[in-house]
């Protein structure tokens, strides 16, 4: 994963509420055995009605989009976050969104912002005028050129591996021995854990 | 233990490898399950590192997006080919990547193959206490057997794959308890409904669910399988039921539950699950199953449930203004009215199947409904996909694939097929399906396809009359 620091640009100011996962890519796109391209299949119900804000010329390669609550319901498909990247898009922000999708952003550097609803309606405002948005991820603030200053929590731990791109299996393989050990200790007290041999190996 | 615990907790505790200051957690996964579609780009970041899997015998993948529900085998037995070239593709990367890391395997052509969240509980995989994980966001389904069981994405399947693990940051706790006896006609499927209905697609987010009262543990083990499958639309990623006699007896003597003293050490540590009396949770919903009604859905959240008897609502008639908007946008995409009486709505599809309800207990009620009946006119497509394999098997077995067929609907080979229009089962499009999947977003079944979420026995009743039914008038 590539550090994450700032995002800076235009935003889309779409605002909608309960984005679901259907939505964001259908699974018409999810036979893909790649992470590559699927840009091509994001937001296709919405973008199928002519006018639609992501292809409004203003919105081309805006590299933040805001949105409404709960958004990524649904599947846990992580094709949405490779869609919404492959727009070139670096973060959303939204006053809530759903966990699976969250995570699934974490691991793939996209930023999802949470901010409380009133400040999401300045931004929307402040992107609708084309006016720049940044992300800036290091002093946990979004900014405006209105010198609009919304503050926004992060995971400590995620911040820092978005900060330094880190591994996350290749950390979590420096806990080898204690994942070992947690593994020796389950054989003895819950013999049970290894299924039985119902299933053949391929 | 020195504290009151729920069965939540003592889970989690139970697993966590590690621990950081900020609560954070390296938590052990007892069972990964491993479909088609969300895995191949786990494997291939594998390899592209170098890695192996750390625990295969952890590991179970069953293919079940993906393929079409027609045959699987020609009349000599041999293995047809799947026509559409990328899902053949992603099966046969399936078929490589699990021979390549050595991972068990159920077969596209195997009697044991079905989807997932079916073969799971099935095939005794799926136990009390353990941590499970797929890459689909229905595996909170296994929580009805007492597991922490959540859907993770591709990066995480290829976390667990290498190391067995997770880091998670511990839930808040919900209880949703549902107390009393059902109403004659509704079934385990318009109680998840109900509950989704009240709490909003919101509700439990960044929660995990206890679904408690004795109406839940009245349920059987396919109805409570049913319930936590559908935690996900109440916004949770994992339900959880807590284990008693009835999960037991479900389980014993399946392919991969212990045997002998290790099944009986089992239950005895089982028996210490369940929540303790004076555990609390950081939020409560209390609801009475006398006020629930064999439901459906209008629109085109999960959360859009009305009673049967019911109309389609106005979207006036909400408080919050942006549910007013997107009340109005979903009846524009489904081409309803508000008022109209919910039993006046046309159907032209039915969807019998999924996760939610494929199991045998599900095409018995559906059934039921149609013995001696024939589909209406209206109706063009209705099938009917059995779980799993073993479910189909025993449906046959039962005299229930010619009932489907005598009434004129279609009896299919298991698989996901409609719930997601991935494979060939689409509902075209502007048209209508009752159909006993988890969710009815736009587009979900197909481009334009409208959606309406409903028990198999509704479903079935829905086949019969080609239009929405109160399948008490069917069945009294």
């Amino acid at each position: 994963m590539n550090p994450v620091s700032t995002i800076s640009g235009t935003a889309i100011p779409w605002g909608q509420k309960n984005v679901d996962t259907d939505i964001i890519i259908p699974a018409a796109w999810l036979k893909t055995v790649s992470r590559d391209g699927l840009g091509k299949g994001a937001f296709e119900s919405v973008r199928a009605v002519p006018g639609n804000i992501f292809d409004d010329p203003a919105n081309t390669g805006a590299p933040i989009l805001i949105a409404g609550d709960n958004f990524g319901c649904g599947s846990s498909r992580e094709h949405a976050v490779w869609a919404i990247s492959d727009l070139g898009i670096g973060a959303v922000i939204a006053p809530s969104f759903s966990d699976i999708f969250s995570g699934n952003a974490f691991k793939n550097g996209l930023l999802t912002v949470e901010l409380p609803q009133v400040q999401i309606d300045r931004l929307m405002i402040a992107a609708s005028a084309g006016a720049a948005i940044t992300v800036d991820l290091e002093n946990q603030v979004v900014t405006t050129e209105f010198q609009d200053r919304f503050a926004f929590d992060i995971d400590p731990f995620r911040k820092m591996c978005l900060m330094q791109g880190l591994d996350e299996i290749g950390l979590t393989l420096g806990e080898d021995r204690a994942i070992g050990d947690y593994e020796i200790a389950c054989a003895q007290t819950q013999p049970w854990l290894v299924p039985g041999s119902g299933i053949v190996a391929a | 233990m020195s504290n009151p615990s729920t069965l939540y907790e003592k889970i989690w505790d139970a697993h966590a490898v590690t621990r950081r200051d900020d609560g954070t957690c390296l938590i052990f996964i007892d069972r990964h399950l491993v479909h088609e579609v969300t895995s191949p780009q786990a494997f291939a970041g594998l390899r592209a590192h170098g890695r192996s899997v750390r625990r295969p015998d952890l590991t179970l993948a069953v293919p079940d997006h993906n393929l079409p529900t027609t045959a699987r085998v020609d009349a000599d037995g041999a293995p047809i080919a799947i026509a559409d070239a990328e899902s053949a593709a992603q099966l046969a990367a399936l078929e490589a990547n699990v021979a390549a890391f050595g991972i068990p395997y159920i077969g596209a052509t195997d009697a044991r193959q079905g989807i997932v969240h079916v073969v799971g509980p099935e095939q005794g995989f799926t136990l009390p206490g353990l941590t499970m994980v797929c890459g689909d966001s229905h595996t909170s389904a296994h929580g009805a057997l007492g597991a922490l069981a959540f859907g993770i994405g591709t990066s995480e399947v290829e976390h667990v794959l290498a190391t067995q693990s997770l880091w998670l940051s511990p839930s808040r706790t919900m209880e949703v308890r549902v107390d009393g006896e059902l109403p004659a006609g509704v079934t385990a499927k318009d109680v998840i409904l109900h509950i989704i209905g009240q709490i909003g697609t919101a509700g439990g987010t960044g929660h995990v669910i206890e679904f408690t009262g004795s109406t839940i543990m009245a349920l059987s083990i396919e109805g409570r399988l049913t319930v936590s499958n559908m935690t996900i639309e109440a916004g949770a990623r994992a339900g959880l039921i807590a284990p008693d006699d009835a999960t037991f007896a479900y389980l014993k003597g399946r392919p991969m539950a212990p045997t002998g003293a290790a099944w009986d050490a089992a239950v005895d540590y089982w028996r210490t699950l369940p929540s303790d009396a004076d555990a609390t949770y950081d939020k409560s919903v209390h609801i009475d199953a006398a006020e629930i009604a064999p439901s459906v859905t209008w629109g085109t959240s999960p959360e859009d449930v009305v009673p049967i008897t019911g109309v389609v609502p106005d979207p006036a008639s909400f408080a919050d203004p942006s549910k007013q908007a997107a009340a109005q946008k979903s009846l524009d995409y489904m081409g309803l009215t508000a008022g109209t009486r919910m039993v006046d709505v046309p159907i032209e599809n039915v969807f019998i199947g999924s996760c939610t309800n494929s199991r045998i207990e599900d095409l018995r009620a559906a059934a039921a409904v149609l013995k001696g009946r024939k589909k209406a006119a209206g109706v063009k497509w209705a099938i009917v996909v059995p779980g799993s394999g073993l479910v189909k098997a025993q449906a046959e077995a039962e005299g229930l694939d010619r009932i489907f067929i005598d009434a004129g609907l279609e009896w299919r080979e298991p698989g996901c097929s409609a719930c997601l229009g991935m494979n060939p089962d689409k509902v075209p499009p502007g048209e209508r399906c009752a159909s006993t999947s988890n969710r009815n977003f736009v587009g979900r079944q197909g481009p334009g396809a409208r959606t309406h979420l409903l028990s198999p026995a509704m479903a079935a009743a829905a086949a019969v009359t080609g239009r929405l039914t109160d399948v008490r008038e069917l069945v009294g």
